[in-house]
């Protein structure tokens, strides 16, 4: 790697490597979200096949970060026909070399496919005919362990600019005028956030990338972390710029090895271009990154306790002001944006403010990448203009809800957020239409759930998970959350009181008003926005001890129809319990005493004998 | 072998002060990052470990515990040589990953947090493995298992059991 010195020397390595000879194919596989399922044995046998054919030197693997449709993984790309094949495995690798590379067909079997129909394009695929990918633009595109890959397709353009040629403030300006606001959750406009640190005083200031990605539902910091680190880097060192710190943080979970390890790479191999450290590209500015890694708290993506974390503390939130902008890292000016708020800096100052600002709504400006999971077809990343839908994302993008069942709500936000129902499916999504439904954007994790869903379950789920992540620091949040999952226990456990419903909206308010930070105000959220919009389901549970979506185990009941049973005995030597008696060709019973209701018989039953109620 | 027995296994002062000699512990040290390398180097935190690291960074072993205690990812006791995950995240909890969860604690005969009799595996759960396109999941070491169902847990543990003798 070389060592640049200028910008212009940036733009001449881009123009090199620009030139350098294309291969007639690149095949394009997801090899981190899909390393759960055989990406890398994919991309070997892709390398060995190759190499055994001798066609080298003609075709290039490229081990790739997150196409997105996780709901196809293993996930490959084929260009330049744009060719999107899902589900490959190392078996379908001979196919691929020796019909898609050599003869230049298509494999309907490994094709995306609508009514039976092979649909072979990505650019045809549903799931991306309906996306923006702006941010996403080259996740799943270059090589994230290459530098030159990146560089090769724009990457540290934007900065260079910046630094060349741009005065601090007038950076500062354009990010405000784009409107751009943190993607983390809490949707502070960005441009405000860097003018307030850099009018602080204090030497050094810091900046912090937010890699804390706690949230459960949530995986698109992740994937661009994993996928297309250097744009994160670029987006911290404009930031830096326009607030003049010279050391930056990157903050990452450990639960995510890929993305330690991909950001540790790309941050010694932009060291190495002369792209951070001292006098970068000539230009006099000096910035580094290090990185620290989490150790398991999920309170730790808020902001304090994160800066408490980074300096080797307990990491315990503390009241704000001052905010970190004043008395941040070592109590010098810092701050602190997400992942994909950084990875957003860069577009803007590509496309300009004013492009930047063309899609969104009056108060949210840009894209939104969304982590599509739970009761939907097409699970993975979706990137979207601020704005849309419910039922763009969910059905036009997501393919809708599997097993021919009903949309029931959408939760938004995770922990902190709280569940749309089905009603609001045609409202425009931006920061201020969420809350006003008593969600949150939050990462922006969308959970789809259907009518099987239990909504005080996934109430009692999200207390229980904020119950479990309280710091403990103030009792607002360490006793209440408790008080309200003993209540929520009672309830899906069969022996709710009728006062429960107001007790949880008095100490949810409660809790709401008086917690120390971001977790504890939050919390209560989930718990408030289903007795909002399912009040009847808890009422179900309470008085009738019935679970309308057939969720909660104590509420149920297992039989087994004498009529429809055959007397297979399978279901009897499944049963974890032995609560399963009956002989050999006669219709069994399930002893109520011992069953678990973990449902194992109704599993394997292969006469639809077992009933649930 | 008894819990107590492989901890009388552990590494001796030597071995420690080798160890914190290689990371340059001192006063100027990140108590996280120490902690954290500590941990990789002999697979938890020996109490003696503790005690040295303390000394050396001049912070009370109060703090040093108060912090490691915090963090999930801290612990002072060995565990079993294959670690368990499972994720009890939104997406996995809507597809069943509580139904997966009873099925692995049956199979162990343990509960979560908690390390088998003898020794093969230790299990906790997650709050999510940013996986959720394959939920219910769950990771044994470094290997992800997705789309689970509990009647497919038994092969699956079998298979690291089997390894493991």
């Amino acid at each position: 790697m070389k060592r640049l010195h200028s910008i212009s020397d940036l733009t001449r390595w881009r123009n090199e490597l620009a030139a350098r000879p294309r291969p007639d194919a690149v095949v394009r596989v997801c090899s981190t979200g899909c390393r759960a399922l055989g990406a890398l044995e994919v991309c070997g046998a892709l390398e060995e096949e190759i190499a055994r054919r001798g066609l080298g030197d003609r075709v290039r693997v490229v081990r790739a970060g997150c196409h997105g449709l996780c709901a196809g993984a293993v996930a490959v790309v084929v260009d330049p026909q744009g060719v999107f094949y899902q589900g490959v495995k190392a078996s379908d690798v001979p196919d691929i070399v020796e019909q898609t590379l050599l003869a230049g067909k298509t494999i309907d079997r490994l094709c995306w496919s609508s009514d039976g129909q092979a649909v072979p394009q990505q650019q045809d695929v549903p799931f991306y005919k309906h996306q923006t990918r702006r941010v996403l633009r080259h996740c799943g595109v270059v090589d994230p362990q290459s530098i030159e890959d990146s560089v090769a397709h724009g990457a540290y353009a934007a900065a260079a600019a910046v630094l060349g040629s741009r005065q601090p403030e007038d950076v500062i300006a354009e990010v405000t005028r784009s409107g751009l606001r943190g993607r983390g959750g809490a949707g502070f406009p960005t441009g405000k956030k860097w003018h307030l640190a850099r009018q602080a005083t204090g030497d050094p200031k810091y900046i912090i990338c937010n890699a804390d990605e706690g949230d459960p539902g949530a995986f698109m910091d992740r994937a661009l972390l994993e996928g297309d680190p250097h744009l994160v880097i670029e987006g911290m060192i404009i930031g830096a710029f326009a607030i003049e710190a010279r050391h930056g943080v990157i903050y990452v979970r450990a639960e995510y090895p890929i993305a330690v390890e991909h950001t540790k790479l790309a941050i010694a191999q932009a060291r190495e271009a002369g792209l951070l450290g001292g006098n970068i590209l000539g230009t006099g500015v000096n910035f580094d990154i290090e990185t620290r890694i989490g150790a398991g708290a999920f309170v730790c993506g808020e902001e304090t306790a994160l800066i408490a974390s980074v300096e080797g503390r307990r990491g315990m939130p503390r009241p704000r002001p001052p905010f970190p902008a004043v008395a941040g890292l070592h109590g010098k000016p810092t701050n602190i944006n997400n992942v994909e708020t950084w990875a957003n800096v860069p577009r803007v100052i590509e496309m300009g403010a004013e492009a930047y600002a063309s899609v969104g709504t009056d108060g949210s400006k840009g894209t939104k990448i969304f982590a599509l999971a739970g009761k939907v077809t097409s699970t993975g990343l979706v990137e979207v203009p601020m704005g849309a839908t419910l039922r763009r994302i969910v059905f036009d993008i997501g393919g809708g809800i599997p097993a021919g069942r009903k949309f029931k709500a959408a939760q938004m936000g995770g922990p902190s957020g709280g569940c749309v129902p089905a009603q609001y499916l045609d409202l425009p999504i931006d920061y201020d239409s969420v809350k006003a439904v008593g969600a949150i954007m939050g990462s922006g994790g969308l959970i789809v759930m259907d009518e099987a869903t239990c909504m005080v379950d996934i109430a009692r789920f999200f207390t229980d998970f904020c119950q479990k992540e309280s710091c403990g620091k103030c009792s607002p949040c360490r006793i209440g959350t408790r008080r309200m999952l003993e209540i929520l226990n009672r309830i899906t456990d069969g022996n709710g009181e009728p006062e429960d419903i107001d007790r949880l909206q008095r100490l949810g308010e409660m809790i709401r008003e008086t917690s120390l930070c971001g977790l504890g105000q939050t919390a209560p959220n989930p718990v408030l926005s289903t007795l909002r919009w399912f009040r009847d389901e808890y009422e179900a549970h309470i008085h009738d001890r019935r679970c309308p979506a057939g969720a909660c185990r104590k509420l149920l009941t297992y039989r087994i129809d004498a009529q429809k049973c055959k007397g297979c005995t399978v279901c009897a030597a499944n049963c974890p319990a032995g609560a399963i008696v009956g002989e050999r060709k006669r219709p069994h019973a399930i002893v109520l005493e011992k069953c678990v209701r973990c449902g194992a018989c109704s599993a394997v039953c292969r006469f639809d004998a077992v009933v649930c109620e | 072998m008894t819990q107590s027995s492989l901890a009388a296994a552990g590494p001796s002062d030597a071995e420690i002060a080798s160890a914190l000699d290689r990371l340059a512990v001192s006063p100027a040290s990140n108590l996280i990052a120490v902690l954290q390398e500590v941990q990789e180097k002999f697979g938890y935190l020996p109490a003696p470990a503790l005690k040295e690291i303390g000394r050396r960074t001049r912070i009370p072993l109060s703090r040093v515990y108060g912090v490691l205690s915090f963090y999930a990812q801290f612990y002072t006791e060995p565990r079993g040589r294959h670690t368990v995950r499972c994720c009890r995240g939104t997406a996995c909890h809507v597809r069943g990953a509580g139904r997966v969860l009873d099925a692995v604690e049956r199979e162990l005969g343990i509960g979560e947090g908690e390390t088998t009799p003898d020794l093969v595996f230790y299990l906790e759960t997650v709050a999510c493995l940013g996986t959720c396109f394959l939920a219910p999941v769950m990771m044994i070491d470094n290997g992800y298992f997705g789309n689970l169902a509990p009647e497919s847990i038994s092969a699956i543990l079998g298979s690291y059991r089997s390894k493991a003798t």
